[in-house]
């Protein structure tokens, strides 16, 4: 690649040990993640899809500088994210925001709006609490919520749908280039994942974001992503674009989750 | 084929923070025996409370109206015992998270052989013989040691077979399956509702299938229920309401799911608005706020069911500007 990429992955793995079954002998070894290596530029979307036990939440988590590689590096904009200083680290965080799957555990119940959504502003000093305020309302509106009404209202207020705007409001108020979207909308109804489908799209157009889309549901990494990863048993078995791995799928596991998808019966 | 469950005119009204509210607003339909219907919906539309009712396991304080007739019975006035002798035995559930359907204390074993002993009074021993049967059936690998084996021991998929085991045991007439792949990968869910399937068809049981998975209805049922605001708004045979879409929300439904091959610039359609809380149900349609099509006659009553194709049958009075 010609510019530096916004992400790049060298050779990464993570070892998990197992707590030891027998007082004399130690745990054993998971491999959760074996040398996945890819390159995610500024404004893109590199999808991940892959089933339980497959290291995309691994992946997630390396990502976001949340656990140490056990090999191999991760850079973000040419800098070895797991080599920093502490302090630079923490600074650095606001580059990257993630949103979980599930909007009703991910937001503190007796948390405000307002307060939620402003809360990674306090790890930067700089913005005091009447900015952080106006920050907030003008992510909220960015997402679609009226912040006006919404500010001071508490999680059990909202909708699943909603839920998941807040947490996205909460994710871009750093003014982040990457988010790590981890089953972002595998928890909704459908109408209510098209309508955040669509605004994680529009805000990408708007902001230039980058996104590392994790989903199990190919249908919706097609429409996402640029580049698509497939991971399987923590190991990329196949990548490519999107519309190229899912119509002429070249690994069996690729095969083997397309030809999982259900059809109807009278086209059997 | 004979009449296994007819639900006529269904109505539950549960007690709610804003006082009664009417969550099932006069259900109908009827499964044959050895049938399959799908239940569709969104959060909210009372397809688990549909299955709920069935099971007379409706919360406490829940108000219902309206006639459950299954296999020549009427549910609604059954007592708490009858009830009990029936759950279990002719009426079996699959519940959508197996890890919580599961009792992580006990031995999967003891759980297959508790509704055995239950109803058909088996000895211990017969019962774990059945058990290790019903293991084999759902073809759970190592059947034999599983017995042993508790639940945490297991992946999502081979718990799954475990709850469909226990469902199973009593050979029921009639298998509710609420959302009973959703928690699982794509490959698993595959293998467990094949399995579905399979059993299904080797035991003449009728199968309620409920998800809010259009896919997933196209592969596994005949008849397909769309439900909205507590109440079934089209029906038919389930490639008919696919090629028919008769009623505005099932259009929606349909636009909004993302497929493969179609074009990502395009943004994904989207119903405008969002579900009626339950305590401010209109008194006419309950979709007319969200539709397009919506005339004043949509909000001064209920939509009549009006068919508009062999045993297909839709509450819209727009419907021919809809389809």
């Amino acid at each position: 690649m010609s510019a530096a990429a916004l992400v790049e992955a060298i050779g990464l793995g993570r070892r998990y040990r197992l707590p030891r079954e027998s007082l004399l002998s130690p745990g054993a070894v998971v491999q959760a993640l074996d040398d996945v290596s890819f390159t995610l530029q500024a404004g893109t979307t590199l999808g991940i899809v892959g089933e339980s036990g497959s290291g995309k939440s691994t992946l997630a988590r390396l990502v976001m500088a949340l656990e140490t590689p056990s090999a191999g590096r991760l850079c973000f904009e040419g800098r070895d994210l797991h080599a920093l200083a502490r302090a630079t680290l923490r600074d650095a965080r606001r580059d990257f925001q993630i949103v979980f799957q599930d909007p009703f555990s991910s937001l503190d119940p007796r948390m405000s709006i307002a307060r939620t959504v402003a809360e990674p502003l306090e790890e930067l000093a700089h913005v005091g609490r009447a900015e952080r305020r106006e920050r907030a309302a003008a992510m909220l509106e960015a997402v679609g919520l009226n912040a006006a009404q919404d500010l001071d209202k508490v999680p059990h207020e909202f909708s699943g749908g909603q839920r998941q705007r807040i947490a996205i409001a909460r994710a871009l108020v750093t003014h982040p280039k990457l988010i790590v979207a981890d089953e972002p909308v595998s928890a909704l109804d459908v109408s209510v994942q098209a309508q955040v489908l669509n605004l994680m799209q529009n805000l990408q157009q708007r902001l230039g974001l980058a996104y590392l889309f994790i989903s199990h549901d190919i249908a919706v990494v097609e429409r996402m992503a640029d580049d698509l990863l497939v991971l399987q048993h923590g190991r990329v078995v196949e990548r490519g674009r999107p519309a190229d791995v899912l119509h002429a799928p070249v690994h069996a596991y690729t095969r083997r989750l397309l030809a999982a998808l259900p059809r109807p019966r009278w086209q059997a | 084929m004979t009449t296994l469950l007819e639900v006529n005119d269904l109505r539950v009204t549960l007690a709610t923070a804003h006082g009664p509210a009417d969550a099932l607003r006069g259900v109908s339909f009827t499964l044959q025996a050895g049938g399959t219907l799908g239940l569709i919906g969104e959060s909210g539309c009372g397809k688990s409370l549909t299955a709920l009712a069935l099971m007379g396991l409706l919360p406490e304080g829940a108000d219902v109206a309206g006639s459950i007739r299954f296999g020549g019975r009427e549910l609604t006035a059954l007592d708490d015992a009858a009830y009990s002798a029936l759950r279990g035995d002719r009426i079996a559930m699959v519940f959508q998270e197996p890890m919580t359907a599961l009792n992580p204390l006990h031995p999967i074993g003891r759980q297959i052989a508790e509704p055995l002993r239950l109803h058909r009074g088996l000895d211990a021993s017969a019962a774990r013989a059945e058990a290790l049967r019903l293991l084999e059936r759902v073809q759970l690998p190592n059947a034999e040691r599983r017995l042993v084996a508790y639940p945490h021991q297991l992946s999502g998929g081979q718990r799954q077979r475990v709850v469909i085991a226990i469902a199973l045991a009593c050979g029921p007439d009639l298998l509710i399956a609420d959302e009973p792949t959703t928690a699982l990968d794509t490959t698993v869910q595959r293998e467990v509702l094949d399995l579905l399937d399979e059993l299904r068809v080797a035991s003449g049981m009728a199968l309620l299938l409920i998800s809010h998975d259009l896919d997933l209805m196209a592969a596994h049922v005949d008849r397909l229920a769309v439900m909205y605001g507590g109440v079934i708004v089209e029906s038919g045979p389930t490639r008919a309401v696919f090629e028919r879409r008769a009623h505005p929300y099932t259009r929606g439904l349909f636009a909004a799911r993302p497929r493969l091959g179609t074009d990502r610039t395009m943004p994904l359609a989207t119903i405008a608005g969002r579900v009626p809380a339950l305590h401010e149900m209109p008194s006419g349609c309950a979709f007319a706020d969200r539709c397009t099509l919506a005339i004043d006659a949509c909000r001064s009553a209920p939509p009549p069911a009006t068919m508009v194709g062999d045993g297909h049958f839709v509450r819209c009075i727009r419907w021919e500007m809809a389809s």
